[in-house]
């Protein structure tokens, strides 16, 4: 969302230029699409014509023309950035964010920093995490115990001096190119090494830093989280869980030695930071600057690590999915009626605590809560998708009498805006205070609609806006998400009620003049559901992007195909045999 | 906010059939903490002379503005209905009558908060000093026992005597308690009736006592926030906006682009090079820019060519942004509003229906544009001076923000052509001035027809568009924009002083809105 509508920063003009020619000399280079005031010459006014006979050929041909053209892109360009005071650079409103995280080991900082990137990547911000443990761990192929932290180590402090340069250039890199925001997670404990990565930062690349400090006092939930998390590490494989626990808590006191908090009286209170206690009990802070940093900020404080359980399950089967119609504001079928059944049945023997029912506001959703045990909420936030003018449609009826939408559809159906209603992307920004109340919320189940759900998922797989819109959410099917440490995992459990199919894969004719039957994409053929057994999907949120594998109920891997994932590669940015791993 | 709004059926054959759903038996307190749609009690905490108010009023506006019910409730206020004139000896925790007078009228104030959160209200913000550990326990054990409210703190909390002294002048001054008194007299009884009020004061103790409480404390007008527990995405979304206010004077400009060749035609939207006259006018605010001489001045620009070639001559650094893009209107795009009449009747009647929640087909609504801005109004916030550049609607939903409109009134903000809008912010309000700058302009206002219905006459959709086909004879006015708790005020005037009702709903009433 937030990332379309920031400013782009190519065309920042240069004011403090005293010498008029330069500045316009400037101006050229920034102004990527030629829009500069008309100039004398040969050249120019080829130019002009050209640009002329192209806008009038606009205005009559396609008024929206404009709104595709691409060519503004976010491309930076560092030259803008350095040629500015520091002061101007302060007041733009696009400078890039570099987070940086702070603080002592199992303190959750790469916990907050992958859920961050994950928040700001599913609301449209390019975001990227740069773990300094990972290029660490490239260097050192082997782990050789805590003594490898220690700062009197000087071999080992010249190894993770370079990791850290290597990471911080990288990142950089990836600011200075496409990135909006970069993650740079590493303890950086020390007021030195602070004070160093922000020069650099601000000084050299010209963006904003914003500290991201985690102090957490209760022995608990920093035993919890070795436990839980560090145990997992690479560094840990042949050790039993004694000795690693024993080893990490030696590699803490190491850097306990050296770790000065962020101080925010004197020689640190220019900097921007968040200080988080105790796991967002309390949080202190300071001089913040721009809406990406208060964003980050509003997505912290909702942010809580309680164990607690999501479910996520589509109305039960309508009157209008029976007729094969989408939208609508209908009574259940028969057998949607059977299935709130079963739900509440379901529910009951899970037998959760404090559970919460968010509904939407339609029909077909409180029907299929009515009869669950639990306080409900109809949110109105949590509505289908409006297909406008294609309410009460079918699809058959769409293709036949409005091909070019339907093909317009298929071929972006993210951002395609139904006539008179919403788009996928739309609903991104609609669904954004429910993700805010779902990482607050514990214990809860959320009975929504399919475009709905699909968005909500998306942002648990981390799916990008190309993938979002083809994701498998059958009816009658509960998804139970667990949120783990770095990660989530998801059940699918098909409650025995058999229900038609609402999903039409991506066809692979996008032409608005092809045939009905090739527009469809067998989607009228398959009339039911398949029955699937349940199936359990681990979901990983690694640096890299997002690992996702699927089971069935005997733990036996599965093809994708039959999963929830749809027929999509079910991964953002990994190759196929990245999979394994997990 | 969002979460109970998102579904507005625009012209398509949708209508809101009425909803079919039992009753939940009452939750239970854990439980009601829970809920997402518990409405919220902001109890304001400080010392007199911390800006309270302020915030509580520029909070309220916002909050109105993204779509949430809220309401100020200041005891002040409530006290000064009881006794007009109180000076330092009322304000006395040992004068037993004023207390009694004080607590009267805050617990009537809190009364009426919690009335209007049970009758569909989702914020009430209750403006009161409430300094001490044993009058916030108070309204927190009354809020969340006797109505289930959440209850969030908002302490400002100020040592640098210049911001203090600086709010005293510029704003407690001007209180009725002080009417008829000389600056220095003033002065010296407020400074004696913070004094009054620091004998009692205790800050929220955030270790022991109060720890269960949520709230925020806020450090020399925002120079640092502590957070503690904070409860609900409405108290997020209050610390989002509460972080990016500050009080540093400043001016914000805003002007539309110059007259385009499509403006000229009488078509909407489009993304055409401006007219013979729009050039002028960028020559003409460029030379106006500079003779304002204004420091450190950023210009905003939307992506859209037109207000770039505005902005061009201007020297300054600019930025475009995506979100000051024009709305977008779908099918109607290109077209002049007879087309829109002859072509769409239905579309067309059904704008002039309910403007602000009308969406173009494959288009955007006013709604949208609100949610699309809001980004942009938290950089307005944070900015200091700038200069946007930006389009009709996408001016009114920033003006309405400063004006406090509501979605009635903001699709019809006048918002002419080659007019520079300059908003300076004081305390309490707004100070806004409308500088039309020489170049002649077409209209393209089009007030709100009296027939709505989809059979009417082109003529009547038109209402009277087509005749004033250039802008009428603009004057230069001055409006003062005053947010009371009862609701904003603004007196506009022209430059010899006589009223203007340009802004105001009806152009004789008491100029609320």
């Amino acid at each position: 969302m937030t990332d379309s509508l920031l400013p782009t920063p190519n065309s920042i003009n240069q004011s403090k230029l005293s010498d008029m020619e330069k500045s316009e000399k400037m101006e050229n280079k920034l102004d990527t699409k030629g829009r500069e005031e008309p100039k004398t010459g040969r050249l120019v006014d080829a130019k002009q014509r050209r640009k002329k006979m192209h806008q009038a050929k606009a205005l009559n041909n396609n008024i929206h023309a404009w709104r595709n053209d691409h060519s503004i892109v976010n491309r930076r360009n560092p030259g803008v950035f350095k040629q500015m005071s520091q002061a101007c650079r302060d007041r733009l409103v696009q400078t890039p964010t570099v987070i940086m995280m702070v603080g002592l080991p199992a303190r959750g900082k790469t916990y907050m920093a992958r859920k961050l990137a994950r928040y700001l990547h599913w609301i449209g911000i390019k975001t990227k995490v740069f773990n300094v443990g990972d290029y660490r761990r490239d260097a050192v192929k082997v782990y050789t115990g805590n003594e490898f932290f220690n700062p009197d180590n000087t071999e080992a402090v010249a190894i993770r001096n370079l990791c850290a340069q290597n990471a911080l250039e990288d990142m950089c890199n990836y600011l200075q190119n496409q990135g909006e925001v970069a993650i740079f997670d590493a303890t950086n404990t020390t007021r030195e090494r602070r004070r160093t990565i922000y020069n650099y930062c601000t000084e050299v690349c010209c963006f904003r830093v914003f500290f991201v400090e985690s102090i957490c006092n209760s022995p608990e939930v920093i035993q919890a989280n070795i436990r839980e998390v560090k145990l997992k590490s690479p560094d840990y494989k042949n050790v039993s869980e004694e000795e690693a626990v024993e080893d990490f808590l030696l590699r803490i006191e190491l850097y306990v030695k050296q770790y000065e908090p962020i101080d925010d009286k004197i020689t640190e209170k220019h900097y921007s930071f968040i200080k988080i206690y105790n796991c967002g009990e309390r949080f202190l802070v300071h001089k913040i600057r721009g809406t990406i940093q208060s964003r980050v900020v509003y997505f912290l404080m909702n942010m809580h690590v309680l164990q607690r359980t999501i479910y996520l399950t589509r109305h039960g089967e309508s009157e209008m999915n029976v007729q094969q119609r989408i939208g609508g504001d209908s009574p259940l079928s028969p057998a949607g009626i059977t299935y709130t059944e079963a739900l509440a049945q379901y529910i009951a023997n899970e037998n959760i605590k404090d559970l919460i029912v968010w509904t939407s506001a339609r029909q077909q959703a409180i029907c299929t809560a009515a009869k669950i045990n639990a306080p409900t909420e109809p949110l109105k936030a949590l509505n289908g998708i409006n297909p406008g003018m294609f309410e009460g449609l079918t699809y058959r009826e769409v293709a036949e009498r409005y091909p070019e939408e339907f093909a317009a559809r298929d071929r972006s159906k993210y951002y395609y805006r139904y006539p008179g209603g919403e788009s996928y992307h739309d609903l991104v920004a609609r669904l954004e205070p429910v993700i805010m109340e779902l990482e607050r919320a514990e214990n809860l189940l959320v009975i929504c609609h399919q475009a709905v759900a699909r968005c909500i998922l998306a942002y648990f797989l981390d799916k990008d806006p190309e993938h979002l819109p083809y994701i498998k959410v059958p009816l009658h099917t509960v998804i139970k998400l667990t949120p783990m440490a770095y990660g989530c995992m998801m059940e699918s459990i098909p409650l025995s009620v058999e229900a038609v199919n609402t999903h039409r894969s991506k066809p692979k004719n996008c032409d608005p003049h092809r045939p009905v039957a090739e527009a469809l994409n067998e989607f009228l053929e398959v009339r039911s559901e398949t029955k699937t057994g349940p199936t359990t999907i681990q979901i990983i949120y690694q640096n890299a992007g997002t690992a996702i594998e699927t089971t069935d109920a005997y733990g036996n891997r599965i093809q994708r195909r039959d999963s929830i994932i749809g027929d999509v590669s079910p991964n953002n940015s990994f190759p196929l045999s990245y999979d394994s791993i997990i | 906010m969002m979460l109970n709004e998102g579904f507005i059926s625009s012209s398509s054959s949708l209508v809101d059939r009425p909803v079919t759903f039992e009753k939940v038996p009452i939750p239970s307190k854990a439980c009601r903490d829970r809920l997402v749609r518990t409405p919220t009690v902001i109890a304001m905490a400080g010392l007199p002379a911390r800006g309270k108010t302020y915030i509580s009023r520029k909070l309220a506006r916002y909050l109105h503005w993204i779509g949430i019910k809220t309401k100020v409730f200041n005891v002040g206020e409530y006290r000064r209905a009881v006794k007009i004139h109180a000076d330092k000896n009322f304000f006395d925790p040992d004068n037993a009558e004023a207390v009694a007078v004080l607590n009267q009228c805050a617990q009537k104030a809190l009364e009426d908060a919690c009335t209007f959160l049970s009758e569909g209200g989702e914020v009430a913000i209750f403006d009161a000093t409430n300094i001490t550990y044993e009058r916030r326990q108070a309204i927190y054990a009354y809020c969340t026992q006797t109505y289930c409210f959440r209850v969030f703190f908002v302490e400002s909390i100020c040592d640098s005597s210049e911001i203090i002294e600086a709010n005293i002048k510029e704003v407690k001054l001007k209180s009725p308690d002080y009417q008829d008194v000389t600056q220095e007299e003033a002065v010296a009884d407020f400074l004696l009736r913070i004094e009054q009020y620091e004998k009692r004061y205790e800050s929220i103790d955030d270790k022991n006592d109060e720890k269960q409480f949520s709230f925020i404390k806020i450090f020399n007008c925002g120079e640092r926030f502590l957070v503690h527990k904070i409860g609900g995405h409405i108290q997020s979304r209050v610390v989002y906006f509460l972080m990016n206010i500050h009080v540093t004077p400043r001016t914000i400009y805003l002007t539309r682009h110059g007259e385009s060749e499509l403006n000229v035609q009488q078509r909407i939207g489009g993304d055409s090079p401006l007219s013979l006259n729009g050039r002028m006018y960028a020559d003409a605010l460029a030379e106006y820019v500079a003779n304002e001489n204004i420091p450190d001045l950023i210009v905003w620009t939307s992506q859209m060519q037109r207000t770039i070639q505005t902005a061009a001559k201007i020297n300054a650094p600019k930025e475009q942004w995506k979100a000051l893009n024009e709305i977008n209107a779908g099918i109607c795009e290109g077209l002049t509003y007879l087309e829109i009449a002859h072509r769409y009747p239905e579309e067309f009647a059904a704008r002039d229906q309910t403007k602000y929640h009308y969406r173009y087909p494959g288009g955007e609504s006013y709604q949208d544009l609100v949610a699309r801005l809001e980004p942009v109004i938290m950089e307005l916030e944070r900015a200091e001076n700038v200069l946007v550049v930006c389009h009709q609607a996408v001016a009114r939903c920033i003006l309405a923000y400063f004006l406090n409109k509501d979605a009635v009134d903001l699709p019809y903000t006048k918002v002419p052509l080659h007019t520079v809008i300059k908003l300076t912010p004081m305390a309490y309000g707004c100070l806004m001035e409308c500088i039309p700058l020489g170049t002649e302009a077409v209209n393209t206002h089009r007030e709100r027809p009296k027939n709505c219905r989809s059979d009417r006459t082109i003529s009547e959709a038109l209402n009277d568009f087509l005749e004033d086909h250039v802008g009428p004879n603009k004057i230069r006015t001055k409006s003062e924009i005053v947010y009371d708790s009862a609701g904003t005020k603004i007196e506009t005037i022209d430059i010899d002083g006589n009223p203007v009702s340009d802004y105001c709903r009806e152009p004789n009433d008491q100029n609320y809105i």
